[in-house]
């Protein structure tokens, strides 16, 4: 770190002119500063405002499904009539939906929800802005290469969402893209050779792939070499091991998807059948195919990917919990060395369970009984981290922050979605359950009052250091609670309709099937899609306050000082919002990332950058439980 | 504000940042590539018999293209050794080499290789018309030896017209010498030398024709991984030779003269890179060539 930023006045206020070239750091305009910057704060903060409208974006496809789900076939109100104009004329003739656009909202939600919304805000904008700062770095090792990532997804996102106005409309095939469906969808005529939903999938995919390979390296090498020193690997806060192990879930995941989409490209485009069996007959005509091609190879090479992409959504954000649960329980993280192992386990695991996705393949027994014990044996360190989460809550003095509302949510919604997993990972269980909505119920939870509740816990918990202000509480509250309510009354349903059998993908809410008629608990399975809508819908408006919160609190929320929640982490004795560089004084680690309430100390927290005195040391050596 | 340890090496990793960098793209490139050879094998397995090709390229001109590639890995460390010892010139002419070298390589590839298939064909048959052509096929001798059956006869096609003219019933095919002599048990085992089609013509009717196609990616399965991989290969291969020809403009000397040591940390990298592209090729080779 040079001089001039161990000055406060480097926080933007000082004169350029009186330095040297080496500071034309500050020198930067506009555009460098705020939109092409290789800053780690701003590129975090990019990813995390695109990534949140890329989730609202996705929430809004499904709400309009939501429409269709519990009133199929009728006109949708009000904004039925403009949504032709937006989206084109064959998706909502008269505001009633099209099954075509239908399929492409399903298949886009899914895409955008997970690839475009929650791993840049999870992954990206988290990792990006905490993650140097929590180990006291000035900046990424490669700032350049990270900016290149930011932009890479951008052009990713911006391909996919043009997806949308080709001719035909966005990808049809769901957000896996199984084979052979979406090696012949969107071709023939009417659709453009390249220019087409599918392939454009394909194309932007590769974009978002490339850049969650360039931030994965990033992060990995940030965490190897620019660790503050002292900061050794037991004293890194849980926040840094989650992302860590994420970043090699990203890094080696990622590519067999890569092999298979550009495999499903060379099948839409160059005539291959990587994907087709001989013999295949479209509308009635034989296809002039080579044949030999494995529609199972596209599901291996996709799962391969999607199951680790589950613990590259979820172990964010339970490092994100962690920060909160310790830092508003005012207690050491229970259990921090199980909570690593555990992590790292979840990591290696997660490349072995890809196939319990595909028991509907007929893979065999062997195959099953192997990818069954797998999966089982995944939960054993998952379970250790929520219950280590649990015990750390046990005898704290709760503060019922903002983020610690959300934190404490995300414990018995994760663990709901967690346990409802365990009959899924029986193959005899799931042959019933497979594609129903009780999947759609388990990985829900998981996923939306899971880990989109450790964002927005996140997001409520270092916006002060972001900005030097905290978001409003009350309307925080005002966000949370109907958030939780209505999650709750949008999945838990689902599991029942599930169990009924209603498929996921069905275009008629269920209408059309017998069994949709069921009873339960008062409503028929398919009338139980009108409760599960309008609670999506109102949800949707419970976001409102927490835009409008965001936004105002930048300029108008309350001014707080660099450590407002009273942590202990290294973030927090930046200045806030840091400056180019970040720390005043380069820290130094002396302890661990959790020495909340350490007996014979006047506060009860005392910050990793503080030195251990002797009469310290001493009481320690006595203690064997306080060294770290 | 300054990263540290992008030249001199962190105390307790003993490396600095790019080195850890390089590696970890590295593991990405490999679970990359991992997954289009677990395609190669997957696909191969499922294969019926007499459906996977062997002994379509030109051995010699892959051989020689893999010594091309692993003397290129020779060179670019003997430039990086070069700047290790400050000796720019010999470092210059190494490099110079190294760039010859891929560039050569991707010269067979795209204007020898690649586009040698496109105009040769095979036609598959009906199977209710294997009989019918066993002149050709020698199927009898085969089944009685236990060997994979043939379905396809290749060779240059005489009147490609036909293929888009409904009014001509025949194809008229230039055979591959396997085809002249199918019984000849030094026909049993793919050629080592590359043969060409023979003046011989076969008429193929094209009632008893299930396919026709030339040898593209749309051919078969081992086609359309043949050129999926070698053309990824490829893209590698090219995007190393430009990071090296920037090294090797005078915009690098700069570099040198100010701080030798990141021009070396950088040749470092992308010799790396360049060692993992030249590795990918050794597995290409015995898999498409070779086995």
């Amino acid at each position: 770190m040079d001089a001039s930023t161990s000055l406060p006045a480097a926080a933007g206020h000082h004169h350029p002119h009186t330095h040297a070239g080496e500071h034309e750091h500050h020198e930067l305009g506009w555009w460098r500063k705020y939109i092409f910057s290789t800053d780690h704060k701003v590129i975090g903060i990019q990813y995390g405002l695109c990534g949140l409208v890329f989730l609202f974006f996705g929430f809004s496809l499904m709400m309009i499904m939501r429409w269709q789900l519990a009133y199929p076939g009728q006109a949708l109100p009000v904004i039925g009539k403009w949504l032709p104009y937006f989206f084109g004329p064959n998706t909502m003739p008269d505001g009633k939906m099209t099954p075509e656009f239908y399929n492409s909202l399903g298949a886009m939600h899914g895409t955008i929800m997970i690839f475009l919304g929650v791993v840049p805000v999870a992954f990206a904008a988290f990792g990006n802005f905490v993650v140097p700062l929590q180990i006291g770095a000035p900046d990424m090792t490669f700032p350049k290469v990270n900016a290149a990532s930011f932009w890479a997804f951008g052009v990713g996102g911006v391909i996919m969402l043009t997806s949308f106005f080709v001719p035909g409309g966005a990808a049809k095939g769901g957000w896996t893209s199984y084979v052979p469906l979406s090696d012949i969808a969107d071709k023939g005529p009417g659709f453009h050779p390249f220019l087409n939903g599918q392939t454009l999938w394909l194309v932007g995919f590769i974009f978002l792939i490339t850049s969650s390979l360039l931030g994965a390296v990033n992060f990995i090498t940030t965490i190897i070499q620019l660790r503050a020193k002292g900061l050794t690997w037991m004293r890194l806060p849980f926040f840094v091991w989650a992302q860590f192990v994420t970043a090699f879930l990203l890094l080696l995941a990622f590519p067999p998807l890569e092999a298979a989409i550009v495999m499903q490209l060379m099948d839409r485009t160059a005539a291959t059948s990587f994907f087709l069996p001989a013999g295949m007959i479209v509308n009635g005509a034989p296809l002039h195919i080579s044949g030999g091609g494995s529609p199972i190879l596209w599901q291996h090479l996709f799962w391969f990917l999607g199951h680790p992409e589950v613990y590259v959504l979820i172990l964010p954000a339970f490092g994100i919990v962690a920060e909160i649960l310790a830092n508003n329980s005012r207690k050491p993280l229970w259990g921090y060395k199980s909570l690593v192992f555990s992590v790292l386990v979840i990591g290696f695991l997660s490349f072995i369970v890809w196939a319990h996705h595909m028991w509907l393949t007929g893979m065999g027994s062997t195959v099953s009984a192997f990818f069954q014990t797998t999966t089982l044996l995944i939960s054993i360190p998952s379970v250790i981290i929520l219950s280590a989460f649990f015990i750390s809550l046990w005898g704290g003095s709760i503060r019922f922050t903002v983020p610690m509302l959300w934190a404490t949510a995300f414990l018995p919604m994760f663990g709901i979605g967690g346990l409802t997993g365990i009959p899924l990972a029986f193959n005899s269980a799931d042959l019933y359950l497979h594609d129903t909505y009780y999947i759609i119920a388990h990985f829900h939870y998981i996923v939306a009052p899971g880990t989109i509740f450790g964002l927005f816990a996140g997001i409520y918990y270092w916006f002060p250091k972001a900005t030097g202000r905290t978001m409003n509480e009350f309307w925080g509250k005002v966000h949370f609670w109907p958030s939780l309510i209505c999650m709750n009354v949008i999945f838990l349903p689902m599991f029942l309709q599930g169990m009924l059998g209603m498929h996921r993908r069905w275009y008629d809410g269920g209408q059309g099937w017998t069994l949709s008629g069921e009873h339960i608990w008062g409503l028929t399975g398919f009338q139980w899609n009108t409760p599960i809508s309008w609670a999506a819908w109102i949800m949707g408006l419970a976001q409102i306050p927490f835009i409008i919160n965001f936004f105002w609190s930048i300029k108008h929320g309350k001014k707080v000082n660099d450590n407002p929640w009273e942590a202990t982490t290294l973030e927090w004795t930046a200045p806030s919002p840091p400056p180019h560089g970040n720390f005043v004084i380069t820290p130094v680690a002396y302890r661990g990332p959790y020495e909340y309430s350490l007996p014979g100390r006047e506060k009860d927290f005392t910050m990793q950058n503080e030195p251990v005195e002797p009469a310290e040391r001493s009481r320690r050596a006595a203690e064997p439980a306080l060294a770290h | 504000m300054e990263i540290p340890y992008t030249i001199s090496t962190r105390p307790d990793t003993g490396l600095w940042n790019a080195k850890i960098g390089i590696w970890l793209f590295l593991a990405s490139e490999v679970m990359l590539f991992g997954g289009l050879f677990s395609a190669y094998i997957f696909l191969r397995l499922d294969a019926q018999p007499g459906e996977w090709p062997h002994g379509l390229l030109n051995v010699p001109v892959g051989t020689m293209n893999t010594a091309i590639l692993i003397m290129s890995s020779v060179t670019v460390v003997l430039a990086w050794a070069a700047l290790k010892m400050r000796r720019y010139n010999a470092y210059w002419w190494y490099m110079l080499a190294t760039i010859m070298c891929g560039v050569i390589f991707l010269f067979v590839k795209l204007y020898y290789e690649w586009p040698q298939k496109f105009e040769h064909y095979g036609v598959f048959l009906k199977p209710s018309a294997l009989e019918k052509y066993e002149q050709y096929l020698g199927n009898n001798r085969r089944t009685e030896k236990g060997m994979e059956p043939r379905i396809e006869i290749s060779g240059h096609l005489h009147n490609p017209e036909a293929i888009k003219d409904p009014s001509i019933k025949e194809y008229e095919i230039g055979l591959d010498p396997v085809f002249v002599d199918p019984n000849n048990p030094t026909n049993d085992r793919p050629h080592f030398l590359y043969v060409p089609p023979t003046d011989h013509i076969a008429k193929i009717e094209k009632e008893d024709v299930e396919r026709i196609d030339s040898f593209g990616p749309w051919h078969s399965a081992y086609f359309a991984s043949y050129f999926t991989i070698t053309g990824l290969h490829g893209a590698h291969v090219l995007a190393g030779v430009l990071v090296f020809i920037y090294m090797w403009l005078p915009v690098s000397k700069k570099l040198y003269q100010r701080n030798p040591e990141h021009l070396a940390n950088r040749v470092e990298v992308c010799g790396l890179f360049w060692h993992f592209v030249d590795l990918v090729w050794i597995f290409v080779f015995p898999l498409f060539y070779l086995l």
